[in-house]
């Protein structure tokens, strides 16, 4: 269970409180205007972002000074979400072994599944900037699978991509966050991803988190704060 | 955090690598007592000479970068490369092409002769600005050149709109970038030219042009007075902290100069100046190498075995000053490592040799160090231009990568050997080429600790010119050329060839 504990941030004038309880299993989209500190509140769990008050805590393991690399969390970013100049094989054996040692037989094998899993078979070889956006969005997916972390942090990592691709990598990113019963944390502007994806939706606006409610409740009686940033939606 | 443990221990090695030999000096120094005549005459010969190098390597370089950057046409972009090449060019072996031209039985002594003129000298005051010119006219073009690409090409069009006149033009255009460039052109050259020794060693020398450097080296060679080398060191270093603090202050923001291939449109009528401005810059840069090329070719069949072996030295010790400087420079490729990078950069190699040179002594046979010495200095005095090819290329691979290589969390060594070294490759290349290049052609403090049997390559051609063999000098310096230039296109070149996304 990943606990924000009156958390609270602040940066160059801007300050952003979240005090809530988050399962496994649970797919969480975080809406709100640009600029309100969504990214931030990832950057929070993820390590990025240092808290000014408040704790995070992981299964009552208190995280709140632990640097990102020893956080139980998987990121997913806007872009580079890879390095451009290692192949996607190399990108993945990375994730398996981030001392950069030689996988075993068993941990090629599991790439190979991944890489499957992702629909990129055969396609390991090559560089990130030769595939295509969508294919680059499943080498990342393959990335987050590999590394099988409880908490998946999507900071709108498909923003680049059309309405029915965008779809089709929430489908795959809920199929393996079922698979790695993760918790999944997805930064995004748009309504209609969080109706399609996410259990529960979490509204950041006016420098505070709200509680996460479920996805179908948060519709159908959506908080003042929400219409005025969506309009009549 | 390791990184950071790393630069501070790096950044403590450095410091104790300039330290310990300079408190060597200033231990051993015997005070202002110590010094003669001859050595005041010294300092002021030095002073004079850095002045009027660099007085005359900016007046010059004013017409040729003004028509380098308006002036379009073939073989322009191989002339502006030819502007880099006298930064890696042994200085022995430009004295070599200085001297086929400009000596006694060069080829303007012959024209002069047949004209019925005088034979020309070059040894003085006046050849010692000569070669001077000869390195650094192509650096301070380069920094105006660097300058006038960076005036927007709006202003030209502007300019041609409002049918300004030339001297008008001069005025809004060409003297705001002159005024922004040429002071701290002026003042890097001067402090280049204040530590000038090899230049001073083969040009200059007797008491009318020595400079400090030649008088540390003669105090330590031919007096083997210690002390008076220390109070030398001392003034040496004095002289540069105060005019390298100018030159920074000066030279703020003045780059390495990527780019300079192309022109802005001006909108202006040519003027005919240009074209032998251009011509003369070309034929002043061109002629000296190709007198090296020209002479050495037949001295190549007469390459001794002692040449060879110098030149198998010359190479272990650019070797190894590469692999120390890059080791040297890597941890401290931040933005704070570049300010501990500078403190070599007012270093003169002759006071760091006599320093060390101080500090063996008591323990070993000084001469028996003399290779591994000229590769420590040599590593040490490159690290100021490493670090600034470096860090800001290693800067934005952290900045761009920092938050993946968290997420992926990363060790030290993973993200070393898989993302920043392969990433650096390019600016990697570009630095090893400069560091071997200039440890290959250094005639520095290798002369201050060389006995016979340890020379160096242009250690070596400077024997063969000092005993008159001068057809095996110029084989060995077209040797040397060769290996220096070679040096650095073969690093240069391994940075960039298959370098992907």
């Amino acid at each position: 269970m990943l606990e924000l504990d009156r958390v609270r941030v602040t940066r160059d004038g801007f300050s952003l409180g979240a005090d809530m309880q988050l399962r496994r299993g649970q797919r969480v989209a975080v809406l709100g205007a640009s600029g309100a500190g969504k990214s931030t509140l990832l950057d929070v769990v993820a390590g990025f972002q240092p808290v000014a008050a408040g704790r995070v805590l992981w299964d009552e393991a208190d995280l709140t000074r632990h640097p990102p690399q020893d956080r139980p969390v998987a990121m997913l970013f806007q872009d580079q979400n890879l390095f451009p100049h290692l192949s996607v094989d190399r990108n993945l054996a990375l994730a398996l072994r981030p001392d950069g040692g030689r996988l075993s037989a068993p941990q090629q094998q599991a790439r190979a599944q991944a890489l499957a899993r992702v629909g990129l078979e055969g396609l390991g070889g090559r560089k990130p900037g030769s595939l295509s956006g969508g294919q680059q969005a499943r080498a990342a997916l393959a990335r987050v699978l590999l590394q099988a972390r409880p908490v998946l942090a999507l900071d709108e990592p498909f923003g680049a991509l059309g309405p029915a691709l965008k779809a089709e990598m929430l489908a795959l990113v809920a199929e393996v966050a079922a698979e790695l019963d993760a918790l999944v944390l997805l930064v995004t502007h748009a309504p209609e991803d969080a109706r399609a994806f996410a259990t529960d939706v979490m509204l950041v606006a006016d420098g505070q988190t709200h509680p996460p409610r479920a996805t179908r409740a948060f519709f159908a009686d959506p908080p003042a704060a929400f219409r005025r940033y969506a309009g009549d939606a | 955090m390791a990184a950071r443990a790393l630069a501070l221990g790096a950044g403590s090695v450095l410091a104790l690598a300039v330290l310990a030999p300079l408190g060597a000096v200033i231990w051993r120094a015997e005070g202002v007592a110590a010094l003669r005549a001859a050595d005041l005459a010294a300092l002021r010969f030095t002073l004079w000479q850095a002045l009027l190098s660099a007085l005359a390597s900016c007046l010059l370089a004013v017409p040729v970068a003004r028509a380098l950057a308006r002036r379009r046409f073939a073989g322009r972009g191989a002339l502006v490369a030819l502007m880099g090449a006298p930064f890696i060019l042994p200085v022995i072996v430009a004295i070599l092409g200085l001297l086929a031209v400009f000596g006694q039985n060069g080829v303007l002594s012959r024209v002069s002769l047949a004209l019925g003129g005088p034979r020309l000298d070059i040894y003085g005051l006046h050849g010692v600005v000569l070669a001077h010119v000869f390195f650094n006219l192509p650096l301070a073009v380069r920094m105006l050149l660097q300058g006038w690409l960076a005036v927007p090409a709006e202003r030209y069009r502007l300019a041609a709109t409002l049918r300004l006149s030339a001297r008008a033009r001069f005025r809004v255009l060409d003297a705001p970038v002159i005024r922004a460039v040429l002071p701290g052109a002026f003042a890097v050259i001067f402090v280049i030219c204040l530590s000038s020794f090899a230049v001073a060693l083969t040009l200059g020398g007797g008491p009318r042009a020595t400079t400090v450097e030649l008088a540390i080296y003669q105090a330590m060679r031919f007096d083997f007075d210690l002390g008076r080398a220390a109070a030398l060191g001392l003034v040496q270093l004095s002289l540069a902290l105060g005019a390298g603090a100018l030159a920074l202050w000066l030279s703020r923001g003045a780059g390495f100069g990527a780019g300079l291939d192309r022109t802005t449109p001006r909108h202006e009528p040519p003027a005919r100046l240009d074209t032998l401005w251009i011509a003369l810059a070309a034929l002043f840069l061109m002629l000296p190498l190709g007198m090296v090329v020209a002479r050495g070719l037949p001295g190549l069949m007469s390459i001794g075995a002692d040449t060879w072996r110098a030149a198998g030295h010359s190479l272990l010790v650019a070797l190894g000053s590469t692999l120390l400087c890059l080791a040297w420079a890597l941890p401290l490729s931040t933005p704070r490592g570049a300010w501990a990078g500078l403190a070599a950069i007012a270093l003169s190699p002759l006071v760091l040799g006599t320093g060390l040179f101080l500090m063996l002594r008591p323990f070993v046979n000084p001469f028996a160090w003399a290779l591994p010495v000229t590769g420590f200095v040599n590593a040490l005095m490159a690290l100021p231009f490493v670090l600034r090819i470096l860090t800001p290329e290693a800067q934005t691979i952290r900045q761009d990568f920092g938050r993946l290589r968290a997420t992926y969390g990363l060790t030290g060594r993973a993200w070393l050997l898989n993302v920043f070294l392969p990433r650096l490759r390019r600016p990697l290349g570009f630095a090893a080429g400069l560091t071997a290049a200039l440890a290959m052609g250094d005639l520095g403090v290798i002369a201050l600790f060389a006995d016979p049997d340890r020379a160096t390559l242009p250690l070596q051609v400077y024997r063969l010119m000092g005993s008159y063999q001068m057809e095996a000098a110029a084989g060995a310096a077209l040797l040397l050329m060769a290996l220096s230039l070679g040096l650095f296109w073969l690093c240069d070149r391994g940075g960039r060839v298959d370098v992907g996304a």
